[in-house]
């Protein structure tokens, strides 16, 4: 048979029951619709986190104390392990490619400034911090490049906190108390906003000498380094380790770049997309019943028709090409209309909530796709080979 | 015209029911030349449509030997069976088994759609033979807009559209009125004398009568033959 009458003699089948054919084919278009728009919603999910991450600035790389070979338990806390130092960030300086060192404490305290308090995030940072997040302050200043061991008491305060505390007076040369200690602030940062839950802006800078201080630690959290762009990374890795090693005669310490963590949240937002494109696809299961289910009764009804076919030389395999061809075809039109209703679907969801991120790819269109022809061809093989194998001359005595 | 085109040796099929075995053939031995005209008459179970199912090539015996065309077609495979069934043999059947969603002509053009002939020539042939059957006003009627002898019609114009050697047609009047049923053996008998060789049971002594062969059965087996002089 000719491709083209194929696909009209199967057109011709499914028209002829216009009603059931076009329910079944809506019960695959509800099932792609659903993979599309939980994928797409997915998806949006999964690049807007990404997006987030990599507001933080690029070509990072983090040294963290501690090795995570060892499993389970805070490495970190055995003795033989040495805290970071700020030496450490030094040394680190001297590598041509780092561009910028960054060495980080963190915790909590109670700030105290024009007769208001506010228990915020206090980050330790160094000088260099900025230039590593690509994050300015707004006016002022910020932390200046002192002495690293023993920094003037100053701090940079998140927008945020300044507005908390000061409103619309002017902070700047304002004193502040962090824990009980006296800092002057020389700047407020610009407004980033939250990313990924973390509100940038409910902070103050201080350096990192005084933090540790404040924090009564004995070592640093991190220390963030930025390399120049289009950069050698193994070959920064490898000079970084060699002078981190030089200083503490072995290697207690975890090297993480950016890509690697990156990577990391990549693989789990896939997870996520499949898990939730997983659950529409138990509807697409029940869309491909339905076929499954209407191809067994066509088959039923035809009986006679394929011992006809039979007669007039057809051989099984075309037979079988015939009911697979319908169920093909039925599974097809419904996954192009359920693309249709998904893909409406998810931009009209994401033009009602703005602030829900939808996004499909094409891959994913082409995907749905072939999933609903591959549920046609499964959900036909049956019924075809029960056509195929029927007895011609019983299928012609049956009327 | 007197070569052999079909012939039967010791062609045995037995249905196993229950735990009888019913012999619906049974040594059955014929030999038919291209451009025959045969008759097969008997009680009901006597074998006659097994018979033609089995030259028809929809049945296989199980044993006994059955050459076409000089062919020994029990031993080919299912596909090289249809393709000789597409090409040489066309069935008529008592319920017409006109496919019902389809036209008359489109039901015409079945046969040559599944062999893949290109639609301008399925065209061409579709009309030519519409034209000569009478049809041509009906071309585009569905089958339950036909008379019983409109159909059986078109069923003829169906089996005959691949041009093939020979005509099966169990008992073609079977569902139609007398002088419905008289126009349809005249359309066969027709096609007969152009040189098809056709095979008709049928029920009705008159009819078997204007066959040159008249061949009765009983429980399987050829019982007797009789030569008729074809009645013009
Ligand atoms: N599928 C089958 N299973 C069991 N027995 C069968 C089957 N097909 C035919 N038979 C038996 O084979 C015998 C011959 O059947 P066949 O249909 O050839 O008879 P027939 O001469 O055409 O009868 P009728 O005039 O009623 O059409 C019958 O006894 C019938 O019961
Ligand atoms: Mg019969």
């Amino acid at each position: 048979m000719l491709l083209k009458d194929f696909i009209k003699l199967t057109l011709f089948s499914l028209i002829s029951h216009r009603m059931r054919s076009i329910l079944t084919a809506v019960g695959i278009a509800i099932g792609i619709a659903a993979v599309v728009l939980l994928t797409s919603i997915g998806e949006g999910l999964h690049q807007y986190v990404m997006g987030e991450f990599s507001q933080f600035g690029s070509n990072i790389i983090s040294v963290q104390p501690g090795t995570t070979q060892t499993h389970g338990g805070n490495v970190a806390a055995l003795s033989t392990t040495r805290p970071l130092a700020l030496e450490d960030g030094e040394a680190l300086k001297k590598i041509p490619q780092i561009v910028a060192v960054n060495s980080v404490v963190q915790g909590n305290a109670e700030v105290e400034g024009n007769a208001r308090q506010r228990r915020t995030t206090i980050y330790g940072v160094g000088p260099q911090s900025p230039i590593v997040f690509e994050f300015y302050p707004a006016i002022g200043k910020f932390l200046p490049d002192d002495n690293t061991a023993s920094p003037r008491p100053y701090a940079v305060l998140g927008s945020k906190v300044r507005d908390e505390l000061f409103g619309d007076i002017n902070p700047l040369g304002k004193l502040i108390r962090i824990g009980g200690n006296r800092f002057r602030v020389i700047g407020v940062m610009e407004s980033k906003g939250q990313i990924l839950g973390i509100d940038l802006d409910d902070s103050v800078n201080i350096p990192t000498a005084r933090a540790m201080e404040l924090f009564n630690r004995n070592g640093l959290m991190e220390i963030q380094v930025k390399y120049t762009p289009g950069a050698n990374v193994d070959e920064v890795i490898a000079s970084m380790k060699r002078v981190l090693i030089a200083k503490h005669g072995r290697e207690d310490f975890t090297i993480v770049t950016q890509d690697q963590m990156l990577e990391v949240l990549n693989s789990i937002l896939n997870v996520l997309t499949f898990a939730v494109g997983a659950l529409g696809g138990i509807s697409l299961f029940v869309g491909g019943i339905g076929v499954l289910t209407i191809m067994s009764i066509a088959v039923n009804e035809r009986v006679s028709e394929i011992g006809l076919f039979r007669a007039l030389g057809a051989p099984k395999n075309q037979i079988l090409l015939i009911f697979l061809g319908e169920a093909v075809l039925l599974s097809a039109l419904g996954g192009m209309f359920g693309l249709l209703l998904g893909v409406g679907g998810a931009q009209l969801l994401g033009f009602a909530i703005p602030a829900l991120p939808v996004y499909t790819p094409w891959s994913f269109v082409f995907f749905a796709e072939a999933t609903a022809i591959l549920i046609g061809l499964l959900a036909g093989v049956l019924p075809a080979r029960r056509a195929a194998n029927l007895d011609p001359i019983d299928a012609l005595r049956t009327e | 015209m007197n070569e052999t085109q079909i012939q039967l040796d010791n062609i045995t099929r037995t249905y196993q029911v229950g735990e009888e075995k019913v012999h619906a053939l049974d040594n059955v031995n014929l030999r038919i030349e291209a451009g025959d005209y045969l008759s097969i008459m008997g009680p009901s179970g006597s074998g006659k449509s097994t018979l033609l199912n089995v030259i028809g090539l929809l049945d296989r015996p199980d044993t006994g030997n059955y050459f076409l065309n000089d062919t020994a077609v029990t031993s080919l495979t299912e596909e090289q069976q249809a393709k000789i069934r597409q090409q040489t043999i066309g069935f008529i059947f008592q319920s017409f088994h006109l496919v019902p969603r389809l036209t008359a002509a489109e039901n015409i053009e079945l046969p040559m759609l599944l062999a893949g002939i290109a639609p301008t020539e399925r065209k061409q042939r579709v009309e030519k033979v519409l034209h000569n059957t009478g049809l041509s006003d009906r071309a585009n009627h569905r089958p339950d807009q036909l008379s019983g002898g409109q159909r059986q019609r078109v069923a003829i114009a169906r089996a005959t559209i691949m041009q093939p050697q020979i005509l099966l047609a169990d008992e073609p009047t079977g569902n139609l009125d007398r002088k419905s049923g008289e126009e349809i053996i005249e359309v066969l008998e027709t096609l007969n004398t152009q040189g098809i060789s056709l095979l008709i049971v049928t029920h009705d002594p008159e009819l078997g009568r204007r066959a040159s062969r008249e061949i009765k059965m009983i429980d399987g087996k050829i019982q007797s033959e009789l030569h008729n002089k074809q009645s013009p």
